[in-house]
């Protein structure tokens, strides 16, 4: 960590969003991460996906738990809310949270641990209940804030720093969320920011359970030769499937694409996602053929990233409980308390 | 674009906003870190050894290196730089001890200066200690030129000047005739002298020949013949109505002056508009502060008089016009013409060179403008034994500039004396040394302040507009010197790329708080400025830029406005980004020469 303040002086030519903000507006405190940690790479993706949607910082509600991934909402957003919740347990935090106040947007922060290990089943029910929020894993194969213990995440055969070989299985995070429901499924790249900031922007746009998982290199304890989740490693074995872009006008300019190249994906709200396929044959949208592709091609080493499977007409948990639209602490008591001929009803109801 | 090469000293210097700018190339951060740490008497000898007149000049600098200073930049003022010299010349203890000793004997080398003024005078300080017997000769009676004879005591106290022109006589065989005009340089060559420094400046004030001049001459003064009178003290009153003509700096000094000697309604009248005139901002603040109102586009017709005394002068109003080719011009507006009753004016409406003591028969070319031709890396004329520098070399400039040619002339004087190339230039000291002494430690203070510009503090103008000799403006006290230090930026402490290192984690690009620094694929610089994390259009900045990195991308850093806080080094896992101070001392005659002979 650094000793300073980051200084307030910015550069005079700064771009202002349709707020009025410039990106330095969506910062948080200084990080106290290891300099070079991929998790304040994450950090400023998220500062500036948030910045380029216009979102006001007082919308969003930042949820984590335990580690090294899960302090990072300290260092973005200083203006929203948070709440840091027990290790593994931000999931139900969030699906509560959520529940209680439709209006806010819920960002997740998690980690390897936090998520695949201790948290693994809160991590399944909150996806397939499908609760409208952004659910990211800052995912570096170790307990980066414990000193460097392999995940659940680590794939079998990487090397420890001190050169110990991981014995067991991996756990495959976005297969995982495939098969669990939920409707939005990435992955990237702390180091691919370009990719990271389109993949965050959409995700925040869905409606319903998105996921994405983010490779993020720990400089600490897992960057060196023979580790899966290096910089380096990383860089070499990445295999983009589509490359994604949000588009929120309501009827996307046609441009000239090349046939086959360029899938345009209508989300619920009428707003579009641009997909420009590297691969011809990906449809992230057929989840069986998703799932089969990432199996053969994870297989052969590869690091698959890009919009992996996403659900256009989702749904999400708060829409299908038909929970209502306002807060509900701004419920009034004649709202909340309809009388007794309503109650009279009910009981009718259930006789 | 081809990577940056940081081993050429200009790259970095030029990241040095100030001091590239300083034409005597003062290292500015330098001297601010050590007023900061309370190392006054440090500070002033760094300022000395470059500027050689730190007290003066923190009075009275034009200062081109605030302009040009990077704090501008990032808000609307810049670093009080010239008022942070004088904090150390105020605050320090006795430097005597710390000059350069005066010479055990004379090294048989006669050097003549003809005028006594900045430029003279730093000839003089790089040539002393080397032995010269150096012959000053200058028709004014005190030293220093128009430092003295010119700026007026309540902007330089007179004892200022005095301790450092003091400084320079006394450093070795230097004899000062003053009262002592040449008016043969023929005459004076035929003395035989290893050298001749003309630093005459430019004495002669423009005059204005409209009608009534000759009439009413007895109330129409030139102002710097005026000035100089003032100074030697043959004038001490004037009228209690003064209309100063013209808006340069010589302009501001006279009407704060007539407003001291009994000048009760002095006005400044321009030609052109406000905005146009020549006088610093700062100079016009301090005119108007003192109630002397700036009238401007009228043009001076012709003086009034009766009886053979100046009853007024009569202006005709003008406006700024583009004429057909695109080119500025005032044209009449047609209204009536306006009348300003004074009983005096100084006549302020510029400057020039006059060599009638030069004959042009001697080896000393001159130009169409009747101004001799000289080098302007060297100095040297076109005679070999002849030298120019300050005003006289290429018109009016200042102080500071007059001191920048006093090195120069002084390094090929002293080459030209021992039969060296004069055109074979000394290069400058250069040294970079990392700053960090832990993780997260510097050896500067990295922590940039939010403060905006202090203000100087002024004495009470109920005493100041009494008197002629008290100083207007106190300086900055040790606390509120401190407090501006703090809003230097350490520009010259560098941000130095090492490609071998970086690993592409992006930490730097993400923390710096002035979005300076981007990872992209190379091209050309066009390109390459509107594709980096902030748009880099100031084009008098470079960009530095690394070799290939391992993704095939390279790094690119804008200069521009980067904060020198050293965070993309504290974030970086590597070091591949340190932060090292580049500290440029230019050569000067005393110790290239004392080291050429050991
Ligand atoms: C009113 C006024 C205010 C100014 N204020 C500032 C200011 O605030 N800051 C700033 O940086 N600059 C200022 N300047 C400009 C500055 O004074 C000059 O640029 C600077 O002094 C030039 O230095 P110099 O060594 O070339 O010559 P000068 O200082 O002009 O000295 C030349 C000397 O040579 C003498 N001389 C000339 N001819 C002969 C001869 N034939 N024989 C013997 N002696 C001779 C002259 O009497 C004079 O003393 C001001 C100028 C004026 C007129
Ligand atoms: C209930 C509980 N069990 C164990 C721990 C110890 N612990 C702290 S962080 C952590 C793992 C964090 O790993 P991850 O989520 O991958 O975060 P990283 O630091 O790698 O970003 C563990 C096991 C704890 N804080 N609380
Ligand atoms: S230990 Fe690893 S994960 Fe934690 S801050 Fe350091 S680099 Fe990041
Ligand atoms: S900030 Fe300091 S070092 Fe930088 S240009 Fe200004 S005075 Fe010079
Ligand atoms: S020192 Fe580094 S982090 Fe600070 S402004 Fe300059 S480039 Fe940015
Ligand atoms: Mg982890």
């Amino acid at each position: 960590m650094t000793y300073i303040v980051k200084p307030k002086l910015h550069h005079p030519k700064l771009k202002q969003n349709a707020l009025g903000f410039t990106h330095r507006d969506y910062e948080g405190k200084v990080s106290t991460l290891c300099a070079g940690c991929g998790h304040d790479s994450i950090s400023a993706a998220l500062i500036q996906a948030f910045f380029e949607l216009d979102l006001e910082p007082h919308r969003v509600a930042k949820l984590s738990g335990i580690g090294c991934s899960s302090k990072t909402p300290d260092y973005f957003l200083g203006q929203s809310h948070g709440f840091n919740s027990v290790h593994g347990r931000m999931p139900s935090v969030a699906t509560g949270a959520s529940l209680a106040n439709r209006d806010l947007i819920y960002l997740g922060v998690s980690g390897d641990g936090d998520s695949a290990s201790i948290g693994l089943g809160q991590l399944a029910h909150c996806l397939r209940r499908g609760v409208n929020m952004v659910y990211i894993v800052e995912n570096n194969g170790v307990y980066g804030l414990t000193k460097g213990q392999f995940s659940a995440t680590a794939d079998k055969g990487s090397k420890s720093k001190k050169g110990a070989g991981n014995q067991d299985a991996p756990i495959d995070l976005v297969s995982l969320a495939i098969i669990m429901g939920a409707t939005f499924v990435a992955r990237s790249f702390s180091g691919d920011k370009q990719q990271l900031v389109h993949l965050i922007k959409a995700a925040i746009e869905h409606k319903g359970a998105a996921f994405i998982d983010c490779i993020s290199p720990c400089v600490a304890f897992n960057n060196h030769p023979g580790s899966t989740k290096s910089f380096d490693y990383v860089r070499e074995h990445n295999e983009a499937v589509n490359a994604i872009e949000f588009i929120e006008s309501k009827a996307p300019i046609k441009a000239d694409y090349e046939p086959g190249t360029v899938a345009l994906v209508r989300q619920h709200d009428g707003t579009y996602l641009k997909l420009k396929k590297l691969h011809t044959d990906y449809d992230p949208t057929d989840k069986t053929a998703a799932l089969a592709y990432l199996m053969a091609h994870q297989a052969k080493g590869e690091v698959v990233t890009g919009l992996l499977h996403v659900e256009p007409e989702a749904e999400d948990l708060c829409g299908r409980m038909n929970v209502a639209k306002a807060p509900l602490n701004s419920l009034n008591e004649a709202e909340l308390c309809p009388g007794s001929s309503a109650l009279a009803k009910i009981n009718a109801e259930l006789r | 674009m081809v990577p940056t090469d940081v081993r050429d000293p200009n790259y970095f210097h030029k990241v040095v906003d100030c001091q590239w700018a300083c034409p005597a190339h003062t290292p500015v951060p330098e001297y601010i870190r050590l007023i900061a740490a309370g190392r006054y008497t440090d500070a002033y000898m760094i300022n000395w050894y470059s500027n050689v007149f730190p007290g003066i000049l923190g009075r009275t600098c034009d200062r081109p290196c605030e302009p040009a200073c990077r704090r501008g930049r990032l808000e609307p003022e810049p670093v009080a730089i010239c008022r942070l010299k004088r904090v150390a010349a105020d605050n320090k203890d006795d430097v005597r001890s710390l000059l350069p000793a005066r010479p055990a004997k004379k090294n048989g080398k006669r050097v003549a200066l003809i005028g006594c003024g900045p430029a003279s005078l730093t000839v003089v300080r790089d040539l002393a200690p080397l032995g010269y017997e150096l012959v000053i000769f200058d028709q004014d009676k005190g030293t220093g030129g128009m430092i003295r004879s010119q700026i007026p005591r309540f902007r330089l106290p007179e004892e200022v000047i005095d301790e450092e022109c003091g400084y320079i006589l006394e450093r070795g065989f230097v004899e000062l005739k003053l009262g002592w005009r040449i008016d043969s340089m023929k005459q004076l060559l035929a003395e035989n002298f290893d050298a001749i420094f003309v630093g005459s400046g430019a004495p002669r004030g423009r005059d204005l020949d409209i009608p009534g001049r000759k009439e009413a001459a007895n109330n129409i003064h030139i102002g710097i013949d005026w000035l100089s009178n003032v100074s030697f003290e043959h004038i001490d009153k004037i009228g209690k109505r003064v209309v100063v003509l013209g808006g340069g700096n010589t302009a501001m000094d006279c009407c704060r002056t007539a407003r001291r000697l009994g000048g009760e309604e002095v006005k400044v009248v321009v030609r052109s508009g406000f905005g146009e005139m020549k006088a610093s901002p700062w100079e016009k603040e301090d005119a108007m502060h003192e109630g002397i109102p700036i009238f401007n586009f009228l043009v001076p017709k012709s003086f009034t008089h009766e009886n053979g005394k100046l009853t007024g002068i009569v202006f005709e109003k003008v406006k700024a016009e583009k004429d057909a080719k695109g080119r500025r011009q005032l044209v009449p507006t047609g209204e009536p013409d306006e009348h300003f009753p004074c009983d005096d004016v100084l006549v302020a409406v510029g400057q020039e060179n006059a060599f009638p003591w030069i004959e042009r028969d001697i080896g000393i070319e001159f130009d169409q403008r009747n101004m001799p031709k000289v080098d302007e890396k060297t100095m040297c004329s076109s005679h070999p034994k002849v030298f120019f520098g300050g005003d006289a070399a290429f018109g009016p400039k200042n102080i500071i500039w007059a001191v920048a040619h006093g090195h120069d002339a002084a390094i090929s004087i002293d080459k030209s004396c021992h039969g060296e190339d004069v055109n074979d230039r000394p290069p400058p000291l250069v040294n970079l040394s990392s700053q960090k002494m832990g993780i997260h430690e510097w050896s500067y203070d990295n922590d940039i302040s939010n403060d905006t510009r202090f203000k100087v503090p002024l004495r009470d103008q109920a005493i100041t507009l009494k008197n002629l000799k008290v100083e207007v403006e106190l300086g900055f006290d040790r606390a509120l010197g401190y407090k501006e230090t703090r809003r230097c930026l350490n520009c010259d402490v560098q941000t130095v790329f090492t490609r071998d290192l970086c690993i592409e984690c992006d930490a730097c690009v993400d923390i710096c708080p002035v979005d300076c620094i981007t990872f992209t694929f190379n091209g050309l610089e066009a390109d390459l400025r509107t594709r980096l994390t902030a748009p880099a259009e100031n084009l008098t900045q470079d960009l530095y830029v690394s070799d290939r990195l391992k993704t095939g991308r390279v790094m690119i850093k804008d200069e521009d406005v980067c904060l020198h806080c050293g965070l993309c080094a504290e974030r970086c896992p590597t070091g591949a980004w340190d932060m090292q101070k580049f500290l440029l001392d230019m050569a000067h005659a005393t110790e290239v020469s004392a080291c050429r002979r050991g």
